[in-house]
């Protein structure tokens, strides 16, 4: 027997609910997309800038914009370090996006304080070349490996990305891969940790899509 | 992978969109959260708000409209109007703006582009420049108050000195092209492109679809934004997108967008 049969036994009853989810208000600027895009793709959405309201959460959802710098310190400032990392340990799924992305790696070339080490890597800036910087625009993703958020998402799903730093791809990398001068890691997939470097919210239906196979896979794990 | 942009732009006047030729004869056309629903679908890759509202009673300080654009599509949006302060950029902000577009503000207090570009990250900031080629054939003058006054300032040094004080992409409207549909400044781009290192929109003259592809080849324009050829339906932005792949130019085409 299984050690989970109990849990595929009981899967029609946690289906019924949706999943609580918590959209992390630091002061990172304008949620009101993120959050609407989030409801619309069918989570129980509670968007909070307390820390202890995380407990309750099956999910959590961690916005940014901006400077590393000041997005990491306004985290630290939050108050939901302890709470993100519990949840992460946990093994609770966990969504980032953009910022909220890159400051799970380890550092970046953007900031001397560091990252939350939770993903291996440092961030890097596009070099310099003919290409604009920031990267201001629609661009494909190709996955890679193994992503519960690339599914069925058609041939060359383009989405919207804002970023002058990269996370680099590395050997036996899960989630997509974008072509800007460079290739770089545009979805991370990295057991519960999802994390994507554009917005979602801001990808049309490529977008909500990927939000929804985010709720579908957090929905069995 | 480059893809260029193609972003139709919607004046916007106490709630509803308007539009007038070189900036005068202005006219409601309609609703911004329909119009929004329609370039969603249509394929547009971001969209362009002015909020025109001249007097400060007729002016929406809750912003209803862009909330409601905000929450109704999924794509990026950037406003503009009237920003002088970063309490304005807030403001915007906070209704949904993704990116934020100072015009003539910055003009008078250049500082405004760094202080939003510090607080809100430079891909928030967008400097929006109202341009003029000088008669005598030197340049372009940079003009502010809906291209009605003249700065003195030259565009090229302006553009980059917006890029200095942190501002993540330039908006070139020029007024001589402004509604005409006369053609973009294609030299305009090329000259601003060669200077800078952050996108660039083309603005103003958008008439046919040769325009956008001059514009986004020789002007090397990152994105082209138009107005009246959307709104009045001379051309869908599928159509622009299509003509422009067929010549060449990479642009998001998604089946079913």
């Amino acid at each position: 027997m299984p050690q989970n049969w109990r849990l595929k036994l009981g899967q029609p009853r946690v289906m019924i609910r949706a999943m609580k989810t918590l959209l992390i208000d630091y002061g990172s600027g304008n949620l009101r997309s993120c959050a609407k895009s989030l409801e619309v793709t069918g989570f129980d959405l509670q968007v909070s800038s307390e820390p202890n309201d995380a407990i309750h959460a099956d999910a959590l959802v961690l916005p940014g914009q901006g400077h590393f710098r000041q997005v990491m310190e306004s985290f630290l400032d939050s108050g939901f370090e302890h709470a993100v990392r519990a949840h992460i340990q946990a093994g609770k799924p966990f969504l980032g996006i953009c910022v909220g992305m890159q400051i799970l790696f380890d550092s970046s070339e953007e900031s001397e304080v560091p990252g939350l080490g939770i993903l291996k890597g440092d961030i890097k800036k596009f070099p310099k070349t003919e290409l604009s910087v920031p990267q201001m625009q629609w661009n494909t993703l190709e996955a890679v490996g193994e992503s519960p958020l690339m599914q069925n998402l058609g041939s060359k799903p383009f989405a919207y990305f804002v970023h002058s730093y990269y996370a680099p791809l590395e050997l036996g990398s899960n989630g997509a891969k974008t072509d800007y001068g460079l290739g770089f890691l545009s979805v991370v997939s990295h057991e519960n940790v999802q994390a994507t470097q554009f917005h979602p919210e801001k990808s049309q239906k490529t977008g909500l899509k990927m939000l929804k196979n985010f709720r579908t896979w957090a929905e069995k794990i | 992978m480059i893809f260029k942009r193609i972003i139709p732009c919607l004046d916007v006047d106490r709630g509803r969109v308007t539009r007038g030729v070189q900036f005068q004869n202005v006219r409601d056309i309609g609703d911004p959260v329909q119009y929004a629903q329609k370039y969603d679908l249509d394929g547009a890759d971001e969209l362009v708000f002015y909020d025109i509202t001249a007097s400060s009673d007729g002016r929406d300080l809750e912003m209803n409209w862009a909330r409601n654009v905000a929450e109704t599509v999924f794509m990026p949006l950037t406003i503009g109007g009237g920003v002088r302060t970063l309490e304005d950029c807030r403001r915007l902000h906070l209704a949904g703006a993704d990116k934020i577009s100072i015009d003539s503000g910055a003009v008078s207090n250049p500082n405004i582009i760094r202080e939003a570009s510090d607080h809100f990250g430079a891909q928030c900031v967008v400097l929006s420049m109202q341009v003029k080629r000088r008669e005598n054939g030197s340049g372009w003058e940079t003009f502010v108050n809906g291209g009605r006054k003249a700065t003195g300032l030259d565009a090229i040094r302006w553009a980059v000195h917006g890029q200095e004080l942190g501002a993540g992409e330039l908006v070139l409207n020029s007024i001589d092209g402004d509604g005409t549909k006369a053609g973009y400044d294609v030299e305009l781009c090329a000259e601003v492109k060669a200077n800078v290192d952050i996108p660039i929109i083309a603005s103003g003259g958008a008439g046919t679809l040769e325009d956008f592809y001059e514009v986004l080849t020789k002007g090397r324009a990152d994105a082209a934004l138009a107005a009246s050829v959307f709104h009045f339906g001379t051309y869908s932005v599928e159509q622009v997108k299509q003509y422009l792949k067929a010549r060449g130019v990479s642009v998001r085409l998604e089946p079913s967008v």
